[in-house]
């Protein structure tokens, strides 16, 4: 039985999760910052948006302060992943854990650290974080979960899992095989991910759009077809096709809020000059096309200028420029 | 005494306006739509500071139709602005040659379709208007002129021409095909320009790193293969002009970085545009050209339809 779950990282995904599963399980929080989780101990965490609740719950800085769970949550973000993992290193061994993480390889990273075994999850839903205690309900859509085949997790635990989800309010999906779905949304990811963060738009209707030689659509199209192709050289059938899926998205964003757009988290780094998981997301589709030997011109261009938009960040001004 | 007139009397503009300004057989007339700008130039001469210190007497109107009929003109507006422009000063040249000396290319074609005879220019003088009426240049260099081969500017007015910018201090070659010095240049400020605009990287920068250093020369070999399927030899590797640029610029910002720090409207369609539409017509692939065009586009997408406070 789940009964006690624990959610490493209490950023927007994390804290979703954290808020809706304490209704019906008993949560803890295990933060980065020891003011984060005093602040979650003494005023509960806010869910606003799609859905309005408070919860109360554990949380702490220290590792060592958490009891043993059934279920661990890596719900930090990808760069954080290896110090999270390291962190829970040798508790609760007979404990679940899962990944949400964007990308590739997250669940060789928490591998690592100990013999748990792994559900993959991708997931679909988004928010807005508005303070330490209080996150906003965006995307009401479904995370998707599945037995991570290294670690001969049980399908049946991975079903209890998403009924649990699914009883605290949140859309989850149990399946068999990840893989064709964590690839679908890793292309679509990709493409959507860099080029929000390049152009600094969100996600809005310029992205489907084909007509014009300088169309977003067209570098999406592309960016999406250069992935499922590394997908079919990997031997993957796409739960979905990606296109379809920034179509679709487009069109919600349009018909649900006429001033609504998805802001994707690239974005969201880089409008506040964070390091981006880039590297996790397109660094892994290209890593993983070069072994394959598929040609990915412009994944690797997307790759490479946001590396350089991160790198841009590290310098102290330029001087005033001489020429123009 | 010939008559030119300078049609978009920005920067560059004011360059070729003041330095031909200075010569006593050429009398030189501009076209501005900025009125501080043309009510200065009116009242205390066109100044030049930095590379050159020359004050001009320039005859400068917001209003094209005040303008006489001129035999030459030399059109130096922002390339988005050319077609606007050329129509309201065409009456000028109904016997004149007109010039282009703006960056990218398309230019000539928009002029072509106002103006009888028509030359095609590029330029590397550089600099910026820095109070109404003066210009501060930055940079010095050369100017290449030829006729335009869909409605040429005969070479004796290509000559002439040539001979009193150079006269007048703007070093210019008069030549039988000016295509190669044009498409140099533009498949440079293609692969330089926008990556500079879209990393926030100085050209030093841009160059330096392997990730952005190899994406230049990508957009580069398009350009190239695009310039070659059009018959056009360049002039110089625009590899060269890269790297010489990391050195002699190293901490330039690019002047479409310039134009995305202050959210004003870049000349890409004239560049990355440019490769991009000349390759299609030419059965030439232009992927990189055509994802940065995207994304520039995409950016002064997010410049005019997001409020600056949002964030």
């Amino acid at each position: 039985m789940i009964e006690r779950v624990c959610v490493i990282g209490a950023g927007t995904i994390g804290s979703l999760l954290a808020a809706h599963l304490a209704s019906v399980c008993e949560v803890s929080v295990l933060t980065r910052r020891e003011e984060h989780a005093a602040m979650l101990r003494e005023q509960g965490l806010r869910v606003s948006g799609k859905h309005e609740l408070r919860a109360s719950l554990h949380a702490t800085a220290d590792a060592a302060e958490l009891g043993d769970f059934d279920v661990g949550i890596f719900a930090c973000k990808a760069l954080d992943l290896e110090s999270s993992a390291a962190r829970l290193e040798g508790r609760s061994p007979s404990a679940t854990m899962m990944t949400v993480q964007n990308g590739l390889g997250a669940e060789d990273v928490v591998a690592r650290h100990g013999a748990w075994p792994i559900i993959s999850a991708v997931t679909f839903m988004s928010g807005i974080r508005h303070s330490d205690a209080h996150v906003e309900y965006e995307l009401d859509t479904a995370t998707w979960m599945g037995p991570w085949a290294q670690t001969k997790t049980s399908y049946a635990t991975v079903e209890e899992l998403a009924g649990r989800i699914v009883s605290s309010g949140l859309e989850a999906e149990p399946m068999p095989d990840l893989l064709p779905a964590q690839w679908s949304k890793l292309i679509f990811n990709s493409a959507i991910n860099t080029v929000a963060a390049m152009t600094m738009l969100p996600h809005v209707a310029l992205f489907a759009k084909e007509g014009e030689f300088g169309d977003l659509g067209r570098l999406v199209h592309g960016l999406i077809d250069e992935g499922v192709a590394v997908a079919a050289a990997a031997g993957v059938t796409l739960h979905d096709d990606p296109w379809e899926m920034n179509v679709l998205a487009v069109a919600r964003g349009e018909t649900g809020h006429s001033d609504y757009a998805h802001r994707p988290s690239m974005l969201e780094d880089v409008l506040t000059q964070r390091p981006t998981e880039v590297e996790f997301i397109t660094g892994a589709l290209v890593r993983e096309a070069g072994r394959l030997g598929v040609a990915v011109p412009l994944s690797t261009a997307m790759y490479r200028l946001v590396r350089a938009r991160e790198a841009s960040w590290q310098l102290t001004s330029p001087s005033e420029p001489v020429l123009s | 005494v010939t008559r030119v007139c300078v049609v978009g009397c920005g920067a560059v503009g004011s360059l070729f306006a003041a330095h031909l300004g200075t010569l006593d057989d050429v009398e030189v007339w501009a076209y501005d739509v900025v009125k501080e700008h043309v009510a200065a130039i009116n009242q205390s001469g066109l100044r030049l500071t930095g590379r050159a210190e020359v004050v001009a007497k320039v005859n400068a109107r917001t209003e094209a139709s005040e303008v006489p009929p001129c035999e030459f003109g030399i059109v130096a507006t922002k390339s988005m602005y050319t077609a606007e422009a050329i129509a309201a000063a065409a009456p000028i040249f109904a016997d004149g040659a007109v010039c282009s000396v703006q960056n990218g290319v398309g230019n000539e074609e928009l002029i072509a379709e106002h103006v009888p005879r028509v030359m095609r220019g590029t330029t590397f003088p550089a600099g910026r208007v820095t109070a109404p009426g003066v210009v501060q240049m930055d940079t010095a260099g050369d100017t290449w002129i030829g006729p335009f081969e869909d409605a040429p500017a005969s070479m004796e007015e290509v000559e002439a021409l040539a001979d009193a910018m150079t006269r007048g201090g703007m070093p210019t070659k008069a030549l039988a095909d000016a295509r190669g010095a044009q498409w140099t240049k533009l498949i440079f400020n293609a692969a330089s320009n926008p990556l500079g605009a879209l990393t926030g990287l100085t050209q030093g920068r841009l160059c330096e790193l392997g990730a952005t250093r190899s994406l230049i020369s990508g957009i580069v070999a398009e350009g190239v293969a695009v310039a070659e399927s059009l018959g056009i030899t360049l002039d110089s590797d625009p590899e060269a002009l890269v790297d010489h640029s990391a050195k002699v610029a190293y901490d330039h910002r690019a002047s479409m970085l310039q134009d995305a720090l202050a959210h004003r409207r870049t000349e890409i369609e004239a560049l990355n545009g440019g490769i991009v539409r000349f390759g299609s017509d030419n059965g030439i692939p232009t992927p990189l050209n055509q994802a940065v065009l995207a994304l520039i586009l995409g950016m002064e997408l997010a410049w005019t339809s997001q409020p600056e406070s949002g964030h």
